[in-house]
Protein backbone atom coordinates (compact mmCIF):
# COMPACT_ATOMS: atom_id res chain seq x y z
CA UNK A 1 0.00 0.00 0.00
CA UNK A 2 2.72 2.45 1.00
CA UNK A 3 4.84 1.45 -1.91
CA UNK A 4 1.90 2.12 -4.20
CA UNK A 5 1.38 5.51 -2.59
CA UNK A 6 5.01 6.34 -3.09
CA UNK A 7 4.85 5.26 -6.69
CA UNK A 8 1.94 7.56 -7.42
CA UNK A 9 3.03 10.43 -5.22
CA UNK A 10 4.60 12.28 -8.14
CA UNK A 11 1.50 11.85 -10.28
CA UNK A 12 -0.69 12.98 -7.42
CA UNK A 13 1.33 16.13 -6.90
CA UNK A 14 1.23 16.92 -10.58
CA UNK A 15 -2.52 16.41 -10.71
CA UNK A 16 -3.12 18.71 -7.75
CA UNK A 17 -0.91 21.32 -9.38
CA UNK A 18 -2.78 20.98 -12.65
CA UNK A 19 -6.22 21.34 -11.07
CA UNK A 20 -5.02 24.34 -9.13
CA UNK A 21 -3.52 26.12 -12.10
CA UNK A 22 -6.56 25.50 -14.23
CA UNK A 23 -8.93 26.80 -11.64
CA UNK A 24 -7.39 30.22 -11.25
CA UNK A 25 -6.23 30.70 -14.78
CA UNK A 26 -7.11 34.08 -16.23
CA UNK A 27 -8.65 35.48 -13.08
CA UNK A 28 -7.12 38.69 -11.79
CA UNK A 29 -7.65 37.87 -8.14
CA UNK A 30 -6.64 34.23 -8.52
CA UNK A 31 -6.85 32.52 -5.19
CA UNK A 32 -8.45 35.63 -3.72
CA UNK A 33 -11.73 34.38 -5.11
CA UNK A 34 -11.62 31.36 -2.85
CA UNK A 35 -12.06 33.70 0.07
CA UNK A 36 -13.96 36.52 -1.55
CA UNK A 37 -16.82 34.58 -3.03
CA UNK A 38 -17.94 32.90 0.20
CA UNK A 39 -17.63 36.24 1.98
CA UNK A 40 -19.84 37.97 -0.55
CA UNK A 41 -22.32 35.14 -0.25
CA UNK A 42 -22.27 35.53 3.51
CA UNK A 43 -22.80 39.25 3.23
CA UNK A 44 -25.80 38.83 0.96
CA UNK A 45 -27.38 36.22 3.19
CA UNK A 46 -26.83 38.19 6.37
CA UNK A 47 -28.25 41.38 4.90
CA UNK A 48 -31.25 39.63 3.38
CA UNK A 49 -32.19 37.72 6.47
CA UNK A 50 -31.57 40.40 9.07
CA UNK A 51 -32.94 43.39 7.17
CA UNK A 52 -35.77 41.82 5.18
CA UNK A 53 -36.79 38.92 7.35
CA UNK A 54 -35.87 40.51 10.65
CA UNK A 55 -34.02 37.60 12.19
CA UNK A 56 -32.37 38.26 15.49
CA UNK A 57 -30.62 35.01 16.36
CA UNK A 58 -27.55 35.81 18.50
CA UNK A 59 -24.29 35.84 16.53
CA UNK A 60 -26.35 35.44 13.42
CA UNK A 61 -23.49 36.07 11.02
CA UNK A 62 -21.37 33.34 12.58
CA UNK A 63 -24.44 31.14 12.66
CA UNK A 64 -24.80 31.46 8.89
CA UNK A 65 -21.05 31.24 8.34
CA UNK A 66 -20.93 27.85 10.10
CA UNK A 67 -23.53 26.71 7.61
CA UNK A 68 -22.17 28.13 4.38
CA UNK A 69 -18.57 27.21 5.21
CA UNK A 70 -19.34 23.52 5.53
CA UNK A 71 -22.08 23.34 2.96
CA UNK A 72 -20.01 25.06 0.28
CA UNK A 73 -17.11 22.72 0.86
CA UNK A 74 -19.41 19.74 0.57
CA UNK A 75 -21.09 21.06 -2.54
CA UNK A 76 -17.88 22.08 -4.31
CA UNK A 77 -15.96 18.91 -3.51
CA UNK A 78 -18.74 16.57 -4.56
CA UNK A 79 -19.77 18.47 -7.69
CA UNK A 80 -16.15 18.64 -8.80
CA UNK A 81 -15.62 15.02 -7.83
CA UNK A 82 -18.57 13.91 -9.91
CA UNK A 83 -16.89 14.96 -13.12
CA UNK A 84 -13.40 13.69 -12.42
CA UNK A 85 -13.77 10.31 -14.09
CA UNK A 86 -15.58 11.58 -17.16
CA UNK A 87 -13.45 14.69 -17.39
CA UNK A 88 -10.20 12.75 -17.47
CA UNK A 89 -11.49 9.94 -19.67
CA UNK A 90 -9.04 10.95 -22.40
CA UNK A 91 -6.20 10.10 -20.06
CA UNK A 92 -7.05 6.74 -18.64
CA UNK A 93 -8.28 5.30 -21.89
CA UNK A 94 -4.65 5.67 -22.99
CA UNK A 95 -2.59 5.16 -19.87
CA UNK A 96 -3.02 2.77 -16.97
CA UNK A 97 -3.39 4.97 -13.90
CA UNK A 98 -5.54 4.56 -10.81
CA UNK A 99 -8.63 6.65 -11.41
CA UNK A 100 -9.23 7.51 -7.77
CA UNK A 101 -6.17 9.78 -7.87
CA UNK A 102 -8.08 12.21 -10.06
CA UNK A 103 -10.89 12.33 -7.55
CA UNK A 104 -8.53 12.77 -4.62
CA UNK A 105 -6.67 15.59 -6.32
CA UNK A 106 -9.95 17.42 -6.88
CA UNK A 107 -10.74 16.90 -3.22
CA UNK A 108 -7.39 18.29 -2.16
CA UNK A 109 -8.12 21.39 -4.15
CA UNK A 110 -11.49 21.90 -2.47
CA UNK A 111 -9.86 21.20 0.85
CA UNK A 112 -7.30 23.97 0.33
CA UNK A 113 -10.18 26.30 -0.41
CA UNK A 114 -11.96 25.16 2.70
CA UNK A 115 -8.82 25.79 4.73
CA UNK A 116 -8.57 29.35 3.48
CA UNK A 117 -12.19 30.09 4.26
CA UNK A 118 -11.77 28.45 7.65
CA UNK A 119 -9.02 30.95 8.51
CA UNK A 120 -11.33 33.81 7.59
CA UNK A 121 -14.05 32.16 9.63
CA UNK A 122 -11.87 32.26 12.74
CA UNK A 123 -11.07 35.91 12.13
CA UNK A 124 -14.81 36.60 12.02
CA UNK A 125 -15.31 34.62 15.20
CA UNK A 126 -12.72 36.77 16.94
CA UNK A 127 -14.34 39.98 15.69
CA UNK A 128 -17.73 38.84 16.86
CA UNK A 129 -16.44 38.66 20.40
CA UNK A 130 -16.79 34.89 20.76
CA UNK A 131 -14.19 33.36 23.04
CA UNK A 132 -11.68 30.86 21.70
CA UNK A 133 -11.59 27.91 24.06
CA UNK A 134 -9.66 24.65 24.11
CA UNK A 135 -12.87 23.08 22.87
CA UNK A 136 -12.08 24.48 19.43
CA UNK A 137 -9.67 21.58 18.97
CA UNK A 138 -12.71 19.34 18.78
CA UNK A 139 -13.50 20.95 15.42
CA UNK A 140 -10.85 18.67 13.94
CA UNK A 141 -13.30 15.82 14.33
CA UNK A 142 -16.07 17.15 12.07
CA UNK A 143 -13.47 18.48 9.63
CA UNK A 144 -11.85 15.04 9.22
CA UNK A 145 -15.26 13.43 8.98
CA UNK A 146 -16.36 15.92 6.33
CA UNK A 147 -13.24 15.27 4.25
CA UNK A 148 -13.89 11.53 4.25
CA UNK A 149 -17.58 12.07 3.67
CA UNK A 150 -16.88 14.20 0.60
CA UNK A 151 -14.50 11.60 -0.83
CA UNK A 152 -17.16 8.94 -0.35
CA UNK A 153 -19.90 10.98 -2.00
CA UNK A 154 -17.49 11.93 -4.80
CA UNK A 155 -16.76 8.26 -5.48
CA UNK A 156 -20.43 7.40 -5.65
CA UNK A 157 -21.27 10.34 -7.89
CA UNK A 158 -18.35 9.92 -10.27
CA UNK A 159 -19.27 6.27 -10.78
CA UNK A 160 -22.93 7.14 -11.35
CA UNK A 161 -22.01 9.97 -13.67
CA UNK A 162 -20.24 7.62 -16.06
CA UNK A 163 -23.31 5.47 -16.38
CA UNK A 164 -25.99 8.10 -16.45
CA UNK A 165 -25.25 11.70 -17.21
CA UNK A 166 -28.67 12.76 -15.98
CA UNK A 167 -27.27 12.63 -12.51
CA UNK A 168 -25.62 16.05 -12.86
CA UNK A 169 -28.98 17.80 -13.17
CA UNK A 170 -30.59 15.71 -10.51
CA UNK A 171 -27.71 16.39 -8.18
CA UNK A 172 -27.98 20.15 -8.70
CA UNK A 173 -31.58 20.03 -7.59
CA UNK A 174 -30.68 17.69 -4.77
CA UNK A 175 -27.98 19.98 -3.38
CA UNK A 176 -30.38 22.89 -3.48
CA UNK A 177 -32.92 20.88 -1.54
CA UNK A 178 -30.22 19.79 0.85
CA UNK A 179 -29.20 23.39 1.41
CA UNK A 180 -32.71 24.35 2.49
CA UNK A 181 -32.91 21.28 4.71
CA UNK A 182 -29.59 21.98 6.43
CA UNK A 183 -30.82 24.90 8.54
CA UNK A 184 -28.15 27.19 7.21
CA UNK A 185 -30.00 30.44 7.78
CA UNK A 186 -32.85 29.42 10.09
CA UNK A 187 -33.04 27.84 13.52
CA UNK A 188 -34.92 24.65 14.17
CA UNK A 189 -36.29 25.30 17.68
CA UNK A 190 -39.74 26.12 16.42
CA UNK A 191 -40.20 22.57 15.15
CA UNK A 192 -41.57 19.76 17.29
CA UNK A 193 -39.15 17.35 19.00
CA UNK A 194 -39.72 14.80 16.24
CA UNK A 195 -39.08 17.42 13.58
CA UNK A 196 -35.81 18.37 15.22
CA UNK A 197 -34.73 14.74 15.36
CA UNK A 198 -35.44 14.43 11.66
CA UNK A 199 -32.76 17.04 11.01
CA UNK A 200 -30.21 14.69 12.54
CA UNK A 201 -30.77 12.33 9.65
CA UNK A 202 -29.11 14.87 7.40
CA UNK A 203 -25.32 14.37 7.64
CA UNK A 204 -24.60 17.90 6.45
CA UNK A 205 -26.70 19.27 9.25
CA UNK A 206 -24.61 17.26 11.71
CA UNK A 207 -21.40 18.91 10.54
CA UNK A 208 -22.93 22.36 10.71
CA UNK A 209 -24.50 21.72 14.10
CA UNK A 210 -21.18 20.51 15.48
CA UNK A 211 -19.49 23.74 14.44
CA UNK A 212 -22.23 25.85 16.00
CA UNK A 213 -22.16 23.94 19.25
CA UNK A 214 -18.43 24.43 19.66
CA UNK A 215 -18.10 27.96 18.35
CA UNK A 216 -21.29 29.68 19.46
CA UNK A 217 -22.46 27.60 22.42
CA UNK A 218 -19.00 26.45 23.58
CA UNK A 219 -20.26 22.95 24.38
CA UNK A 220 -18.98 19.62 23.19
CA UNK A 221 -21.66 17.47 21.52
CA UNK A 222 -22.58 14.16 23.12
CA UNK A 223 -20.81 10.93 22.36
CA UNK A 224 -23.91 9.80 20.44
CA UNK A 225 -23.60 12.79 18.18
CA UNK A 226 -20.01 11.77 17.42
CA UNK A 227 -21.01 8.20 16.74
CA UNK A 228 -23.86 9.20 14.48
CA UNK A 229 -21.48 11.31 12.40
CA UNK A 230 -18.92 8.50 12.23
CA UNK A 231 -21.63 6.07 11.12
CA UNK A 232 -22.73 8.39 8.31
CA UNK A 233 -19.17 8.73 7.11
CA UNK A 234 -18.54 4.99 7.30
CA UNK A 235 -21.66 4.19 5.28
CA UNK A 236 -20.96 6.71 2.55
CA UNK A 237 -17.25 5.96 2.28
CA UNK A 238 -17.91 2.22 2.32
CA UNK A 239 -20.49 2.49 -0.42
CA UNK A 240 -18.18 4.72 -2.44
CA UNK A 241 -15.25 2.29 -2.23
CA UNK A 242 -17.54 -0.61 -3.08
CA UNK A 243 -18.90 1.12 -6.18
CA UNK A 244 -15.48 2.24 -7.27
CA UNK A 245 -14.08 -1.24 -6.91
CA UNK A 246 -17.00 -2.82 -8.70
CA UNK A 247 -17.18 -0.44 -11.65
CA UNK A 248 -13.55 0.63 -11.86
CA UNK A 249 -12.79 -1.55 -14.87
CA UNK A 250 -16.19 -1.16 -16.45
CA UNK A 251 -16.01 2.63 -16.68
CA UNK A 252 -13.96 2.35 -19.83
CA UNK A 253 -16.75 0.80 -21.81
CA UNK A 254 -18.95 3.79 -21.26
CA UNK A 255 -16.71 6.86 -21.24
CA UNK B 1 8.60 -18.83 -20.31
CA UNK B 2 6.74 -16.38 -22.51
CA UNK B 3 6.81 -12.67 -21.80
CA UNK B 4 3.25 -12.15 -22.92
CA UNK B 5 0.45 -14.65 -23.02
CA UNK B 6 -3.05 -13.85 -24.22
CA UNK B 7 -5.48 -16.68 -23.58
CA UNK B 8 -8.90 -16.88 -25.20
CA UNK B 9 -9.57 -13.19 -24.71
CA UNK B 10 -12.96 -11.76 -25.64
CA UNK B 11 -14.09 -8.18 -25.19
CA UNK B 12 -17.69 -7.14 -25.28
CA UNK B 13 -19.17 -3.70 -25.61
CA UNK B 14 -22.80 -3.15 -24.77
CA UNK B 15 -24.75 -0.49 -26.62
CA UNK B 16 -28.18 0.78 -25.77
CA UNK B 17 -28.25 -0.61 -22.25
CA UNK B 18 -29.40 1.41 -19.28
CA UNK B 19 -25.98 2.76 -18.48
CA UNK B 20 -25.34 3.82 -22.03
CA UNK B 21 -28.48 5.81 -22.75
CA UNK B 22 -29.25 7.43 -19.41
CA UNK B 23 -32.30 7.56 -17.22
CA UNK B 24 -34.67 9.54 -19.42
CA UNK B 25 -34.00 7.58 -22.58
CA UNK B 26 -34.29 4.34 -20.62
CA UNK B 27 -37.73 5.24 -19.32
CA UNK B 28 -38.83 6.45 -22.75
CA UNK B 29 -37.75 3.29 -24.48
CA UNK B 30 -39.25 1.10 -21.79
CA UNK B 31 -42.58 2.89 -22.24
CA UNK B 32 -42.52 2.61 -26.01
CA UNK B 33 -41.27 -0.98 -25.74
CA UNK B 34 -38.23 -0.04 -27.74
CA UNK B 35 -35.67 -1.02 -25.13
CA UNK B 36 -33.06 -3.33 -26.56
CA UNK B 37 -29.51 -4.09 -25.59
CA UNK B 38 -27.11 -4.94 -28.35
CA UNK B 39 -23.95 -6.82 -27.66
CA UNK B 40 -20.92 -6.06 -29.69
CA UNK B 41 -17.90 -8.29 -29.44
CA UNK B 42 -14.86 -6.23 -30.37
CA UNK B 43 -12.65 -9.29 -29.96
CA UNK B 44 -13.60 -12.94 -29.80
CA UNK B 45 -11.43 -15.81 -28.57
CA UNK B 46 -8.03 -14.29 -29.25
CA UNK B 47 -5.04 -16.35 -28.13
CA UNK B 48 -1.34 -15.91 -28.71
CA UNK B 49 2.00 -16.14 -26.96
CA UNK B 50 5.13 -14.07 -27.40
CA UNK B 51 8.67 -14.86 -26.29
CA UNK B 52 11.32 -12.33 -25.32
CA UNK B 53 12.53 -10.22 -28.22
CA UNK B 54 9.78 -11.27 -30.60
CA UNK B 55 7.93 -8.71 -32.64
CA UNK B 56 4.27 -9.18 -33.40
CA UNK B 57 2.44 -7.36 -36.15
CA UNK B 58 -1.33 -7.09 -35.89
CA UNK B 59 -3.08 -6.68 -39.22
CA UNK B 60 -6.69 -6.43 -40.30
CA UNK B 61 -9.10 -3.90 -41.74
CA UNK B 62 -10.60 -1.01 -39.82
CA UNK B 63 -12.79 -2.12 -36.94
CA UNK B 64 -11.14 -5.51 -36.71
CA UNK B 65 -10.58 -5.04 -32.98
CA UNK B 66 -6.88 -4.26 -33.10
CA UNK B 67 -6.84 -1.18 -30.89
CA UNK B 68 -9.19 -2.76 -28.36
CA UNK B 69 -6.91 -5.77 -28.16
CA UNK B 70 -3.95 -3.48 -27.51
CA UNK B 71 -5.84 -1.82 -24.68
CA UNK B 72 -6.38 -5.17 -23.06
CA UNK B 73 -2.78 -6.22 -23.55
CA UNK B 74 -1.53 -2.97 -22.00
CA UNK B 75 -3.85 -3.38 -19.02
CA UNK B 76 -6.03 -0.35 -19.65
CA UNK B 77 -9.06 -2.57 -20.14
CA UNK B 78 -10.03 -5.84 -18.51
CA UNK B 79 -11.15 -8.57 -20.89
CA UNK B 80 -14.75 -9.72 -20.58
CA UNK B 81 -13.56 -13.32 -20.89
CA UNK B 82 -10.14 -14.93 -20.86
CA UNK B 83 -6.95 -13.62 -19.34
CA UNK B 84 -3.67 -11.88 -20.16
CA UNK B 85 -0.37 -12.65 -18.48
CA UNK B 86 2.48 -10.16 -18.72
CA UNK B 87 6.03 -10.13 -17.42
CA UNK B 88 7.91 -6.90 -16.87
CA UNK B 89 6.91 -3.31 -17.55
CA UNK B 90 4.88 -2.19 -20.51
CA UNK B 91 5.14 0.97 -22.53
CA UNK B 92 2.10 1.59 -24.69
CA UNK B 93 2.15 4.23 -27.37
CA UNK B 94 -1.52 4.49 -28.23
CA UNK B 95 -3.02 7.45 -30.07
CA UNK B 96 -0.27 9.64 -28.81
CA UNK B 97 -1.50 13.18 -29.02
CA UNK B 98 -4.61 12.71 -26.89
CA UNK B 99 -4.76 12.89 -23.14
CA UNK B 100 -2.79 16.10 -22.81
CA UNK B 101 -4.21 19.18 -21.18
CA UNK B 102 -4.66 22.11 -23.52
CA UNK B 103 -4.51 24.72 -20.78
CA UNK B 104 -1.14 23.72 -19.40
CA UNK B 105 2.16 24.53 -21.06
CA UNK B 106 4.58 22.10 -22.63
CA UNK B 107 6.71 21.60 -19.55
CA UNK B 108 3.77 21.02 -17.24
CA UNK B 109 2.26 18.56 -19.68
CA UNK B 110 5.54 16.72 -20.02
CA UNK B 111 5.80 16.30 -16.27
CA UNK B 112 2.19 15.22 -15.98
CA UNK B 113 2.56 12.63 -18.70
CA UNK B 114 5.81 11.40 -17.21
CA UNK B 115 4.10 11.00 -13.86
CA UNK B 116 1.33 8.99 -15.48
CA UNK B 117 3.81 6.65 -17.08
CA UNK B 118 5.23 6.00 -13.64
CA UNK B 119 8.47 7.98 -13.85
CA UNK B 120 9.80 9.71 -10.76
CA UNK B 121 10.25 13.45 -10.38
CA UNK B 122 13.98 13.02 -10.17
CA UNK B 123 14.01 11.09 -13.41
CA UNK B 124 11.94 13.78 -15.11
CA UNK B 125 14.20 16.55 -13.83
CA UNK B 126 17.16 14.74 -15.27
CA UNK B 127 15.68 13.86 -18.60
CA UNK B 128 13.42 16.82 -19.33
CA UNK B 129 16.12 18.53 -21.36
CA UNK B 130 16.61 15.43 -23.48
CA UNK B 131 12.88 15.06 -24.05
CA UNK B 132 12.48 18.60 -25.30
CA UNK B 133 15.53 18.31 -27.45
CA UNK B 134 14.36 15.06 -29.00
CA UNK B 135 10.91 16.50 -29.64
CA UNK B 136 12.52 19.66 -31.05
CA UNK B 137 10.29 21.87 -28.95
CA UNK B 138 12.92 24.08 -27.28
CA UNK B 139 11.26 27.29 -28.50
CA UNK B 140 7.78 26.27 -27.42
CA UNK B 141 8.30 25.30 -23.79
CA UNK B 142 6.13 28.04 -22.29
CA UNK B 143 3.35 27.89 -24.82
CA UNK B 144 -0.05 26.59 -23.78
CA UNK B 145 -0.49 23.16 -25.22
CA UNK B 146 -3.55 24.01 -27.27
CA UNK B 147 -1.47 26.33 -29.42
CA UNK B 148 0.77 23.51 -30.60
CA UNK B 149 0.24 21.69 -33.86
CA UNK B 150 -0.86 18.08 -33.70
CA UNK B 151 2.50 16.98 -35.07
CA UNK B 152 4.27 18.73 -32.20
CA UNK B 153 1.98 17.10 -29.67
CA UNK B 154 2.69 13.63 -31.00
CA UNK B 155 6.40 14.40 -31.07
CA UNK B 156 6.37 15.31 -27.40
CA UNK B 157 4.28 12.27 -26.51
CA UNK B 158 6.61 10.00 -28.39
CA UNK B 159 9.71 11.52 -26.80
CA UNK B 160 8.37 11.01 -23.29
CA UNK B 161 7.07 7.51 -23.84
CA UNK B 162 10.16 6.21 -25.60
CA UNK B 163 12.53 7.27 -22.83
CA UNK B 164 12.63 4.04 -20.92
CA UNK B 165 13.64 0.58 -21.97
CA UNK B 166 10.41 -1.41 -21.57
CA UNK B 167 10.07 -5.20 -21.57
CA UNK B 168 6.95 -4.98 -23.70
CA UNK B 169 6.45 -2.18 -26.19
CA UNK B 170 3.08 -1.54 -27.79
CA UNK B 171 2.85 0.62 -30.89
CA UNK B 172 -0.41 1.67 -32.47
CA UNK B 173 0.51 3.12 -35.84
CA UNK B 174 2.94 5.49 -34.25
CA UNK B 175 5.81 4.92 -36.56
CA UNK B 176 4.21 7.59 -38.69
CA UNK B 177 4.59 10.41 -36.18
CA UNK B 178 5.47 13.92 -37.26
CA UNK B 179 7.13 15.10 -40.44
CA UNK B 180 9.68 13.22 -42.55
CA UNK B 181 12.74 14.11 -40.50
CA UNK B 182 11.14 13.27 -37.21
CA UNK B 183 9.68 10.06 -38.57
CA UNK B 184 13.15 8.87 -39.39
CA UNK B 185 14.39 9.79 -35.95
CA UNK B 186 11.49 8.05 -34.23
CA UNK B 187 11.98 4.93 -36.31
CA UNK B 188 15.59 4.81 -35.28
CA UNK B 189 14.63 5.18 -31.64
CA UNK B 190 12.07 2.43 -32.07
CA UNK B 191 14.65 0.07 -33.54
CA UNK B 192 16.97 0.88 -30.66
CA UNK B 193 14.33 -0.17 -28.15
CA UNK B 194 13.51 -3.30 -30.11
CA UNK B 195 17.19 -4.14 -30.41
CA UNK B 196 17.41 -3.74 -26.63
CA UNK B 197 15.38 -6.93 -26.35
CA UNK B 198 11.87 -5.58 -25.93
CA UNK B 199 8.97 -7.73 -27.00
CA UNK B 200 7.05 -5.53 -29.36
CA UNK B 201 3.51 -5.40 -30.68
CA UNK B 202 2.90 -3.26 -33.71
CA UNK B 203 -0.40 -2.35 -35.32
CA UNK B 204 0.05 -1.12 -38.82
CA UNK B 205 -1.79 -0.81 -42.07
CA UNK B 206 1.48 -0.76 -43.97
CA UNK B 207 1.94 -4.40 -44.88
CA UNK B 208 5.49 -3.85 -46.10
CA UNK B 209 6.45 -2.44 -42.72
CA UNK B 210 4.99 -5.46 -40.95
CA UNK B 211 6.75 -7.87 -43.29
CA UNK B 212 10.02 -6.10 -42.81
CA UNK B 213 9.96 -5.81 -39.02
CA UNK B 214 7.81 -8.52 -37.52
CA UNK B 215 8.66 -12.09 -36.61
CA UNK B 216 5.04 -13.09 -35.97
CA UNK B 217 1.73 -11.85 -37.31
CA UNK B 218 -1.78 -11.86 -35.89
CA UNK B 219 -4.57 -11.37 -38.40
CA UNK B 220 -7.87 -10.09 -37.04
CA UNK B 221 -11.08 -9.58 -38.96
CA UNK B 222 -14.31 -8.31 -37.33
CA UNK B 223 -13.02 -9.34 -33.92
CA UNK B 224 -12.19 -12.88 -34.95
CA UNK B 225 -8.73 -14.34 -35.02
CA UNK B 226 -8.07 -15.48 -38.58
CA UNK B 227 -4.52 -16.59 -38.04
CA UNK B 228 -1.47 -16.27 -35.82
CA UNK B 229 1.98 -17.35 -36.80
CA UNK B 230 4.56 -17.01 -39.51
CA UNK B 231 4.84 -13.53 -41.04
CA UNK B 232 5.39 -14.34 -44.70
CA UNK B 233 2.65 -16.95 -45.04
CA UNK B 234 -0.03 -14.87 -43.31
CA UNK B 235 0.96 -11.64 -45.01
CA UNK B 236 0.79 -13.48 -48.33
CA UNK B 237 -2.78 -14.57 -47.73
CA UNK B 238 -3.70 -11.15 -46.34
CA UNK B 239 -2.45 -9.48 -49.49
CA UNK B 240 -4.51 -11.90 -51.59
CA UNK B 241 -7.53 -11.15 -49.42
CA UNK B 242 -7.01 -7.41 -49.86
CA UNK B 243 -6.78 -7.87 -53.61
CA UNK B 244 -10.06 -9.82 -53.42
CA UNK B 245 -8.43 -12.86 -54.93
CA UNK B 246 -9.42 -15.05 -52.03
CA UNK B 247 -12.38 -15.16 -49.65
CA UNK B 248 -11.88 -14.82 -45.91
CA UNK B 249 -13.15 -18.31 -45.09
CA UNK B 250 -10.96 -19.85 -47.72
CA UNK B 251 -7.89 -18.01 -46.42
CA UNK B 252 -8.70 -19.12 -42.93
CA UNK B 253 -9.08 -22.82 -43.76
CA UNK B 254 -5.94 -22.82 -45.86
CA UNK B 255 -3.97 -21.09 -43.13
CA UNK B 256 -5.24 -23.56 -40.56
CA UNK B 257 -4.26 -26.43 -42.82
CA UNK B 258 -0.86 -24.85 -43.34
CA UNK B 259 -0.05 -24.55 -39.67
CA UNK B 260 -1.08 -28.09 -38.80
Amino acid sequence: MFQKLKKYQFLFEELVKRDFKKKYKRTILGMGWSVLSPLLQLLVMTVVFTKFFGRNTPHYMIYIFCGTLNFNYFSEATKGGMRTIMGNAGIFTKVTVPKYLFLLSKNVQSLINYGLVLVVFFVFVAFDGLAFTWKFFFLLYPICCLILFNIGVGMILSALFVFFRDIQYLYDVFTMLLMYLSAIFYTIDRYSYKGQCAFLLNPIYLFIRYFRKIVIEATIPTIWFHLLMAADVAIVLGLGCFMYKKYNTRFLYYV
Amino acid sequence: MSVLEVNDVSIRYLTGDFKDIGLKEYVMRKLTRNYRVTEFWADRHISFKLEKGEMLGIIGSNGAGKSTLLKVVSGIMEPTEGWVKRKGNIAALLELASGFDGELNVKENAYLRGAMLGYTRKFMDETYGRIIEFAELQDFQDRPFKQLSSGMKSRLAFSIASLVQPDILILDEVLSVGDGAFRKKSEEKMREIIAGGATTILVSHALSQVQELCTKVLWLEKGNQIAFGDTDIICGFYQQYLDRKIALDQAKTELERGTE
